[in-house]
């Protein structure tokens, strides 16, 4: 029976293990699936994905991805076809859960992909166990634990080292490594209690061979190829989404590569599976390849996806096969070779694609902002997001793919201070270099060989393969010996860019200025070459407009003709700028097109859907630095005067931004908001000074550069203040200080990081509210006002939003829409504008004259914001097609969105942005909210009332509470007052009540039961035991004040995190739960978005 | 750089680089090969005689070379040309560079391999030379249009002796049921998967008669895979088709199963009547799908040829049917008789380098001649 409708699960949030690699999939297979005349019904929670856009699929819901919801929407839509595999492990589990609860047999829904035993046989450690034995492929000697006893029984068995790892959870979340009986005891204990069967497997550790992967695809005629392998530099023991990856593999003899093929293809015809899959081995690493010709090396299967992954999505931009719009066509029944190949057009999938240039990957991790963490790699991946570089040499894709990081001011030739003074070769290999690895194990790696450490003691150290320590040690070696204080000749410099030096490194070597090297490179014709990715080594002539930078002979990307733009795009995905710029970028590509105008893209970013080969009308697969930008923009106008390629950099988050003031000096030109314009809204002592020429108010402050000013402005505007340094990156280095001492600590940090000036304003304690206008100078359209539950002080990204504003008198709106035209006519700007108030209601003291409804503005940021996608979502204002339109020299009024009163009309619809937190992931990281940003993904909730929309939001993020049991209260002495109602709400509701004992004397005050537990610093660990009963429905706690060490919070804070008990660190978020508990908001509608938004119209018209 | 390289096609194009392996020149048909590993295997592959052979992947030597890999007693190919050439940082494995340098044959490193096979893309297969000089000479103009003199002037394949060459002695390996087989420049791995499957594989060189062969009762046979035009053999051809004529006498009674892969492919086409041609640039890769026309199952296959069996002029009244076609092209990649048990493939079964999915092939061919035998 031909499959007529489809059901497709997305991934939801964005967490880490879990990102926007499933957003591309997901679109691939909306857009595959209706190609072939599928109707696709889609549901995801995450508003900030291409896939939920209008028209992506054919129906969308925005809800949360539970067993329930899922189940009345197949009710709804009576889908044939249930597509999980797109969906990540949230897919899987979903889809396992629905066949047990049995609606997919009820509505006769057909599980496509994937079989049930498939994803079973895949994430039930023992059974995948029986089915690999079962074809003869070799498995690591394991057992499957349901305690600590039994974890040391096998242990006694086989030895140590061991791993241990949970069944059935996302990136291997709460494993670890055992090379003794204690640590085994704490790892199995965490990898038990992580499961959520109460499952872990114990195995035999291979830490040191050789990891390798593969992406297999099957069809339903039992036709198997194998899209691409991929090697980890980080040998086993890494988990591949924190290895450097390279693709394809580069010291594997073609027995071995064809031996671990073999196996691939045997397991996926072995799972059944229809579509993608991915295999991992492990490869013994030192085997020399014998006389023998019947001798094999030894391996092992290590894991099976099976599912599109992170490591396909990689496979599918590194080869340029586009593995889930192919996985997607298969599960209705089509065969590979029926399925043309979308970049040749002339050849079908049923092939392998052949690559002509290396890749690397390189994680992104998020220690930047989380100083504190624990920064060992091992079993738990912890990296955000990730890059990718290709070039046709090792060292050049490896060198690129670091420029492609931004992190500033860590590129090559980056040490750690701690490094700096040990300068003994052997002393370093010995100090800083284990198999053990960390975040920054690449640089120790070349800071070893800068010592002069041979490549055979760095290979003992870290079991790295000698192969990629060569090459390291050959770049150093060239930035020592050749580059070092030498003047650059043409042959020297051809030679470096081959290798993949920077412009800027070869600056710093040779003690020049990047100019100065990029001037002579223009002199003597060193420039780029641009080369094709067409999936078959140029045996084809291929028609794909995918393209990456090396410095060869051949450029085979001539100008693109006609009219053109250059999309900037938002790089790997890190806390504070994730998909949702990605997002906007895409969005922007669609825009252009639709004006007749080409999109060219840049963006170094593998998981998302601005690289896949068709979103754009070219992608340069390269870094978003400076440099490359500069060459692809040289490339573009082919040096003729008069071409033109202008770039929009408002949508590509910060990365785009920050090289804004820099395009007009290499040549360009920017579309919309002006370089001097975006430079004005982010320098804020310029801003500072417009705002006041405007009479804008903002809160009391100044900027201090030194210690003594920053107190005096503080004993001036009077404490709390808000200190950051004065060039803010989501909210990076953000505090709020409640008295002198705190201000000293924060400023010495603040020095030693070397910030520069610091911003000391008054902390306002308001409501914080936010905007996302667009503007074409003249006119200003605000899509919407958002206020954010938590009050101000928590950062945006991290707060609950609300559209519309729930709290806002008409003043008030007025006011902040009449406000952000001001100020985007001032600067002026051409597309998006993103600006948070505060509104400090209810203060009795008499407001100042010039701001009567005391409205501050707190922030501009002249681009677009992470609340773009949601707010387009529920608004139905194309904001960012208008902000194409904008820049293109249209105006608001042309497009027919220009009002007199400003805004898009409010409606009968409500909303709530939820942030996601991957904590479970960052061992040692504290939970609270404050003003730096640790969300990393975010879920909607949406309804038509207040209460069942933020109700939805919770359910959708994980936070909601079990009915009934128990709820843990204790907070700081400041909030004893403000938590009353939150007890009272919690007590009416019927929970039992637990707390500490300052807490639980004020709830006993209140007349309410309460039971008393010890504090964790009087040596009672009770408090925990509460937690991780089961019986724990919520923790409600807030941070005492300031930074100082909070020990007992961090413990009960972390254990309800890693416990999956839902923890609420801000009263205002916990009253808003007990707010929709109490409004039964726990029976909610299900409906797609677009009956929401059409329902919410018709409110309107009446 | 001790010794600077260029690469001169017929079309007047000269492309610069680095030397490697043996300090001689060379000049031949230039090719190009995909196979992102497996150098040593595709270097040592005697269909390779007579041929420049471009590899596309650009890093070239990473693991070295070592005797397992070796598909024949020394490497074939006339140059190898890459982008990159590396040492190797494996134990027990000689360099690449080392190994050339062994049996004489030079390389070319540095060289836009990209911008080169899409030039042998355009143009299909183009004539070639190599020179050497010292560094100080790299591009000379004068260098360079000598070596495109020397490409234009490089003699036709098909004017030199490339399957005699290439083919061995008399040999005999392995226990089992007896597999003769007429080597035209056979890829060792044919013979170990045969081995390893129970056969007695006796090695006939080329140029040995029918009669000696059958002489041998052999159970079974095999035509391997070779350099050239099988054209331009009119010698060996004779010989295949007084074998194939053979089986075919014996009839389903008595029958001589018979396997031809790559060149013993076009030479069982050749022997009913077909023709063959040049296909633009040839298959050269280890990725090529072919749909095996019986069951429908889609297969990765190992390919080396630059020649095909013309479908169109397979006589109708041979017994012979087209049995499997190139996913990408169409062409023709097996022969299978209606009713005896002579199957022929154009590409690669024994991988070498190259998938393992197409083993069965040697699995089924001695089951045939294990039926063969026991039917007896």
């Amino acid at each position: 029976m031909r499959t007529q409708v489809v059901l497709l699960i997305g991934s939801g949030p964005i967490v880490i293990g879990q990102a926007a690699e499933f957003d591309y999939a997901g679109t691939q297979a909306c857009r595959a699936l209706r190609e072939e005349g599928v109707r696709t019904v889609l549901v995801n929670s995450n508003p900030a994905t291409i896939m939920t856009d209008d028209g992506v699929a054919d129906v969308t819901y925005l809800e949360p991805l539970t067993v329930d919801v899922l189940e009345r929407i197949i009710a709804r839509e009576r889908p044939d076809g249930l597509l999980p595999t797109f969906g990540g492990q949230t897919g899987l589990n979903l889809a396992v859960q629905l066949a047990e609860a049995g609606v997919l047999e009820r509505y006769a829904v057909r599980l496509l992909g994937t079989p049930l035993a498939a994803i079973h046989q895949a994430e039930d450690r023992e059974a995948f166990k029986r089915l690999l034995v079962s074809i003869g492929e070799p498995v690591p000697e394991s057992a499957g634990v349901r305690s600590v006893a039994e974890a040391l029984a096998f242990a006694d068995r086989v030895g140590y080292p061991l791993v241990v790892r949970p069944a059935y959870t996302l990136g291997g979340t709460g494993g670890g490594f055992a090379t003794d009986r204690a640590e085994l005891e704490r790892a199995a204990a965490r990898g038990i209690a992580a499961s959520p069967i109460g499952q872990a497997l114990v195995e035999r550790s291979l830490v040191g061979w050789k990891e390798i992967e593969y992406e297999v695809m099957r069809d339903g005629g039992d036709t198997c190829i194998t899209v691409c392998n991929m090697e980890n530099v980080d040998p086993m023991g890494v988990h591949t989404g924190d290895s450097i990856v390279v693709a394809p593999s580069q010291t594997l003899t073609d027995k071995e590569y064809q031996m671990l093929r073999s196996a691939a293809l045997r397991i996926i015809r072995a799972l059944g599976i229809e579509g993608g899959c991915n295999v991992q081995f492990a490869l013994h690493p030192d085997r020399s390849p014998s006389a023998d010709p019947e001798a094999q090396v030894p391996y092992y299967v290590i894991e099976v996806n099976p599912r599109v992954s992170r490591s396909s999505a990689l496979a599918s931009k590194a080869t340029g096969y586009p593995i889930a719009r192919v996985a997607a066509k298969i599960a209705i029944g089509r065969r590979l070779a029926e399925i043309p190949n979308a970049v040749t057009k002339r050849t079908s999938a049923a092939f392998e694609p052949a690559l002509d240039y290396v890749v690397v990957k390189i994680p992104r991790w998020p220690f930047d902002k989380f100083p504190g963490a624990d920064r060992t790699l091992g079993t738990q991946m912890k990296a955000t997001g990730e890059v990718m570089a290709i070039d046709r040499t090792f060292e050049a894709a490896l060198q690129k793919a670091l420029r492609s990081l931004e992190v500033k001011g860590q590129g090559l030739l980056w040490e750690s201070p701690a490094w700096v003074d040990l300068t003994d070769p052997a002393a370093f290999v010995a100090r800083h270099l284990s198999p053990a690895a960390t975040d920054d194990r690449l640089w120790r790696l070349f800071a070893a060989l800068r010592r002069g450490a041979s490549v055979d003691d760095v290979h003992a150290a870290t079991r790295v393969d000698r192969w990629f320590l060569r090459k390291m040690a050959g770049i150093v070696r060239f930035a020592e010996d050749e580059l070092q204080g030498k003047t650059p000749t043409p042959d020297l410099l051809r030679r470096a860019k081959r290798l993949g030096f920077a412009d800027s490194d070869v600056a710093t070597l040779a003690g020049m200025l990047p100019a100065d090297v990029r001037r002579l490179r223009a002199q003597w014709g060193i420039r780029p070459v641009y080369k094709m990715v067409d999936t078959c080594a140029a045996e084809f002539e291929a028609v794909t407009p995918y393209f990456y930078s090396t410095y060869e002979q051949e450029n085979e990307a001539a100008p693109l003709p006609g009219e053109k733009a250059v999309i900037i795009g938002s790089g790997p995905i890190r806390i504070g700028q994730g998909i949702e710029f990605d997002c906007c970028c895409v969005q922007a590509a669609s825009a252009l097109r639709a004006r007749g105008v080409a999109p060219i893209m840049v963006n170094s970013n593998p998981e998302t859907v601005s690289t896949d080969f068709d979103a754009s009308a070219r992608l340069y697969f390269d870094p978003l630095d400076e440099e490359s930008i500069a060459s692809v923009l040289e490339n573009e106008t082919g040096g003729v005067p008069g071409a033109e390629a202008p770039c929009l950099v408002q949508f590509g988050g910060q990365t785009a931004l920050n090289v804004a003031e820099r395009i007009a000096p290499i040549g360009g030109a920017i579309a919309g908001t002006s370089a001097d314009a975006i430079g004005l809204a982010e320098d804020r002592r310029r801003f500072h000074d417009l705002a006041d020429a405007l009479g804008i108010p903002q809160p009391p402050g100044g900027t201090a550069a030194s210690l003594s000013e920053a107190l005096a402005v503080a004993r001036e505007v009077g404490y709390p203040v808000l200190v950051r340094p004065s060039y803010v990156l989501g909210g990076r280095g953000m505090e709020i200080v409640y008295g002198p001492d705190d201000l000293e600590r924060y400023f010495h940090a603040a020095l030693e990081a070397g910030t520069g000036r610091v911003l000391v304003d008054k902390y306002l304690r308001g409501k914080e509210v936010e905007v996302d206008a667009v503007s074409d100078g003249t006119d200003t359209l605000v899509a919407g006002i958002m206020e954010h539950i938590e009050r101000a002080g928590v950062h945006s990204g991290d707060s609950y939003a609300v559209y519309p504003a729930q709290n806002l008198l008409p003043a008030e709106r007025a006011r902040i829409v009449e406000l952000t035209a001001r100020i985007a006519k001032a600067l002026p700007v051409k597309g998006l504008l993103n600006i948070q108030f505060i509104v400090e209601q209810g203060n009795r003291g008499a407001a100042p004259p010039e701001n009567p409804l005391r409205i501050w503005v707190l922030e501009v940021n002249p681009r677009s914001s992470r609340t773009v996608p949601f707010l387009t979502k529920v608004t139905g204002v194309p904001l960012v097609a208008l902000a194409v339109r904008v820049s293109l020299g249209s105006t608001l009024a042309a497009e027919g969105y220009a009002r007199a009163d400003g805004i898009w009309p409010e409606t009968g619809l409500v909303a709530l942005k939820a942030p996601v937190f991957s904590m479970a992931k960052l061992l040692d990281v504290d939970t609270y909210l404050g003003p730096e940003m640790k969300s990393t993904g975010e879920v909607m909730g949406v309804d038509r009332s207040f209460a069942p929309a933020l109700w939805k939001s919770l359910v959708a993020a994980g936070l909601a509470p079990a009915p009934s049991g128990e709820v843990l209260v204790t907070v700081a002495d400041k909030d004893k007052e403000e938590v009353v109602p939150i007890i009272e709400g919690l007590h009416w509701l019927g929970y039992d009540l637990v707390a500490t004992r300052g807490t639980a004397a004020l709830i006993r005050s209140l007349g309410i039961g309460v039971r008393e537990v010890g504090k964790l610093s009087e040596g009672n660990d009770e408090i925990l035991r509460v937690i991780r009963s089961g019986k724990c429905a919520a923790v409600v706690n807030t941070p005492t004040l300031g930074k100082t060490v909070d020990r007992d919070g961090f413990l009960i804070r972390r254990a309800a995190v890693e416990g999956r008990v839902p923890c609420l660190t801000s009263l205002d978020t916990a009253l808003a739960v007990v707010t929709a508990l109490r409004a039964s908001a726990v029976t909610y509608d299900v409906a797609p978005l677009v009956a929401y938004r059409a329902a919410a119209v018709r409110v309107a018209g009446e | 750089m001790s010794r600077a390289a260029v690469l001169a096609l017929e079309d007047g194009s000269a492309w610069w680089g680095e030397a490697f392996g043996d300090a001689s020149s060379a000049h031949g048909e230039v090719v190009f090969n995909t196979a992102m590993t497996g150098y040593q295997e595709i270097a040592s592959d005697p269909s390779y005689n007579g041929q420049l052979v471009v590899l596309t992947y650009p890093l070239i030597g990473n693991y070295g070379t070592f005797d397992r890999a070796s598909e024949s007693r020394r490497p074939w190919v006339e140059a190898l040309v890459v982008r990159e050439l590396d040492a190797t940082c494996r134990e027990d494995t000689l360099d690449l560079d080392a190994y050339l340098r062994q049996h004489g044959v030079p390389g070319i490193a540095g060289v836009d391999t990209r911008a080169l096979v899409r030039r042998l893309r355009a143009a299909g297969t183009l004539r070639g030379a190599l020179l050497q000089v010292p560094p100080h000479l790299a591009h000379d103009p004068g260098v360079a249009q000598e070596a495109v003199a020397k490409a234009r002037s490089s003699a036709p394949l098909a004017s030199r002796p490339l399957v005699v060459e290439a083919s061995g002695l008399t040999r005999e390996v392995g226990s089992g049921v007896k597999v003769a087989m007429l080597d035209t420049g056979v890829k060792e791995n044919q013979i170990r998967c045969l081995v390893r499957r129970g056969a007695k594989v006796r090695v006939f060189p080329a140029t040995a008669s029918p009669r000696e062969v059958l002489s041998w009762s052999p159970d079974g046979v095999v035509v391997t895979n070779g350099p050239g035009d099988p054209a331009a053999i009119p010698r060996i051809a004779q010989s295949v088709r007084l074998l194939l004529d053979a089986a075919l006498q014996r009839g389903a009674a008595r029958p001589l199963p018979i396997l031809g892969i790559c060149l013993g492919h076009q030479l069982i086409g050749r022997a009913i009547g077909a023709t063959t041609s040049r296909l633009p640039f040839g298959h050269h890769g280890a990725n090529h799908p072919v749909r095996d026309l019986r069951t429908g199952e889609v297969v990765i296959t190992s390919q080396n040829h630059e020649f095909q069996v013309d479908e169109s002029s397979i006589p109708s009244g041979s017994g012979f049917v087209v049995s499997a076609r190139n996913l990408n092209d169409g062409s023709v990649e097996g022969l299978a008789h209606e009713a005896l048990p002579i199957r022929t493939y154009q590409y690669h079964p024994e991988g070498a380098p190259g998938p393992r999915d197409n083993e069965p092939v040697f699995d089924e061919f001695l089951a045939d001649v294990r039926r063969a035998v026991a039917a007896r």
